[in-house]
């Protein structure tokens, strides 16, 4: 089977991968501003950095499929088609985040666009995924589900387990393994025993190692695994070398890992730059079309992080609301 | 009506939730049994046979064996939950829920309140508990406390195989995750259960038994030795009410307070250890909102605060018996106030 190739998407696909990209960097840069000035609470973990793993999945999937993601979880719930400003609302405590408040930065979900949430707790998201490609192999819905782990999730064991119960089941699962390099201050050099890809193989699951900072390497290879789920053929795993801007937790001093590598994963490895240069050498689309999206982006962005600081935190009474359906 | 055991009232329950609703499954070890391996079809229905039969009728599409691996099937249970199907999972023993608790009470339990109430999560988890097989410390122990903590969860502990079918019923219609609690010792016991399907509510304790002296508060196994102990102590003068709680989330408060009030004088009979346990909670419950009325202090009796233990004589004294509850209700009885002028 051919896989489609992300070089060969239209202009309109190009233009909307390029626009959640930038959606996601302006949010994460935002919110990294906002957070240091002391207006968001709580815990916040970014994705700027890692924007093309999260896009190139997502393009391939409707909201019909489900993911499940991490506690660095905005840019899964961006490009799976959360509304961004009901996010930023959310990333602030109010009443009219897209989690009425209740859940957090750790916590945004929308199960009508197939986000199964962000998820606090480490290799939380594997086995909730195998559930989700149950139901639509069960109901027959056509849909895929894609559990994205860093490379701190790739070691817990509900991850493992993972692997085994959707191979055994034969579920429509992904399993997206996103190595930024550090599960908070430890390198994956170190803490990954093995390889993800041998792993993979030895749960009798094709694998395949990309470049996360080429959303056309990306794009490519989740193609490839999505259809395989689509056509009943399995699960497979996903190892995409990525890298973080930001520090694990905001207010990280990122003591582990030096200057000097940051700022050239910056300038070399930066999935917008990349792009951009990929898609303007090859004349699929021209720098205007890219300002103009990032402009948008932008505004979109300052939009939502001025609504959300000025709207209202959830009143008193909803502290008691929503535990059960009923009680 | 007719006679069914504890097991069958479970078995029936399901397979008539099946046949309503196309969306229940199950699954678990060996839960249909035999998956890969030589011998029969439909081999085992789980380690105690109680869903065997229902994969002929079902299917293996609906009937799932699962490796031994429950963080990985726990949780696809309650993400299968989240995404449209009503599964019930059966967790083996409640001991080995140290291996898949994240998926229960930090996922499941977490989904409805933490996304603003957007979420349901209609999952059974079905699990053996209790001592009295000789199967030692990880084989045999209570844990409903450590569920009832957790806000999110309803737990059920069904004390016959009348109430064990409609609060299956129950569980499997309910939106809420559900932790369905099987006392291993009850499998085998038979009563008149009703054929066509029902449901009993979750939040209301049931009486099974009405009397003016004291009141039994208990739950589960216990409600059968307790029934012992009123029906004998009836002879001797001594009326007993015992309040089969059902359910410990949602807890019938009113009911709880209600006979506290009636009766003046309570025993708790709790088959788990005793600290941070139902029993405590419902002796602070009812000092907080019945203490005018008592008029001896409440006595509890629960397992010593010791794992369970193996040897037949150390399991025989670690567990409530009839003998413990009746010298209870008669301490309650006995006692008198003293004034200090």
């Amino acid at each position: 089977m051919m896989s489609p190739s992300g070089m060969q998407l239209p202009r309109e696909e190009l233009v909307r991968a390029y626009r959640m990209m930038c959606d996601i960097r302006h949010f994460e840069d935002s919110v990294h501003d906002e957070f240091a000035a002391g207006s968001i609470p709580g815990f916040v973990h970014l994705y700027a950095g890692e924007e093309a793993s999260a896009v190139g999945f997502m393009m391939h999937l409707n909201d019909a499929d489900r993911i499940a993601s991490t506690h660095r979880g905005h840019g899964h719930c961006i490009a799976k088609g959360c509304d961004v400003k009901a996010m930023m609302k959310e990333i602030y405590g109010r009443a009219d985040g897209l989690c009425g408040g209740k859940g957090g930065s750790m916590h945004i979900a929308d199960l009508t666009k197939g986000m199964m949430g962000a998820n606090g707790i480490v290799g939380g998201g594997p086995p909730l995924i195998c559930g989700a490609a149950l139901s639509a192999k069960t109901l027959k819905t056509g849909g895929v589900a894609v559990a994205f782990v860093g490379d701190g999730g790739s070691n817990q064991g509900t991850t493992l387990e993972s692997y085994n119960l959707a191979k055994v089941w034969n579920l429509p699962a992904i399993f997206v393994v996103e190595d930024n390099r550090y599960a908070e201050s430890t390198a994956s050099a170190w803490s990954v025993g093995g390889s993800q890809l041998k792993r993979a193989e030895g749960f009798g699951m094709p694998g395949r190692k990309v470049d996360g900072h080429d959303f056309f390497d990306v794009y490519d290879a989740a193609a490839e695994a999505i259809g395989r789920a689509r056509n009943g053929e399995g699960p497979s795993l996903v190892h995409v070398e990525t890298y973080r801007y930001y520090g694990h937790f905001e207010g990280d001093a990122i003591t582990y890992r030096t200057p000097e590598e940051e700022e050239q994963m910056k300038t070399q490895k930066d999935c917008l730059k990349i792009f951009s240069q990929r898609v303007t050498e090859t004349g699929l689309l021209d720098a205007s079309a890219l300002e103009e999206v990032e402009a948008e982006s932008r505004s979109l962005i300052e939009q939502a992080v001025a609504e959300a600081k000025a709207a209202p935190a959830p009143g008193p009474d909803k502290l008691l609301t929503d535990v059960y359906v009923s009680y | 009506m007719s006679k069914k055991t504890y097991r069958q009232a479970i078995n029936e329950a399901l397979a008539q939730e099946m046949r309503r609703d196309p969306t229940v499954i199950f699954m678990g070890e060996d839960n249909v049994g035999g998956m890969g391996a030589p011998g029969e079809d439909d081999a085992w229905g789980g380690v105690l046979g109680v869903t065997k039969g229902l994969m002929p009728e079902f299917g293996r599409e609906r009937c799932l064996d699962t490796p031994i691996s429950e963080s990985a099937f726990i949780g696809a249970a309650v993400g299968a939950a989240a995404t449209g199907l009503r599964p019930v999972a059966e967790l083996m023993f409640v001991d080995f829920m140290g291996v898949c608790f994240d998926q229960i009470f930090n996922q499941a339990a977490k989904f409805r309140y933490m996304f603003g109430g957007k979420a349901v999560t209609p999952v059974v988890i079905r699990t053996m508990y209790g001592a009295g097989f000789r199967a030692a410390s990880q084989h045999s122990q209570c844990l409903y406390p450590l569920f009832t903590h957790i806000p999110g969860l309803k737990v059920v502990m069904p004390s016959s195989p009348y109430e064990a079918k409609g609060l299956l019923t129950q569980a499997i219609r309910d939106d809420d995750p559900v932790i369905f609690f099987e006392h291993k010792v009850l499998y085998d016991d038979e009563e008149e259960v009703p054929d066509d399907p029902y449901t009993l509510p979750f939040g209301e304790a049931n009486l099974t038994r009405e009397g003016d002296d004291v009141a039994i508060v208990t739950l589960g196994r216990m409600v059968k030795l307790s029934n012992e102990v009123a029906d004998k102590l009836e002879g001797d003068g001594i009326s007993c009410t015992v309040v089969d709680l059902r359910t410990t989330s949602p807890l019938d408060e009113d009911t709880i307070i209600e006979c506290a009030e009636e009766t003046g004088r309570v025993v708790v009979v709790d088959e788990a250890n005793p600290r941070c346990s139902m029993a405590t909670d419902i002796s602070a419950l009812i000092t907080q909102n019945a203490f005018g009325a008592l008029k001896s202090p409440i006595k509890m009796v629960t397992a010593p605060h010791t794992p369970p233990p193996f040897a037949p004589e150390l399991e025989d004294i670690y567990i409530p018996t009839p003998a413990k509850i009746e010298a209870a209700v008669r301490e309650v009885v006995a006692y008198s106030r003293e004034v200090v002028a």
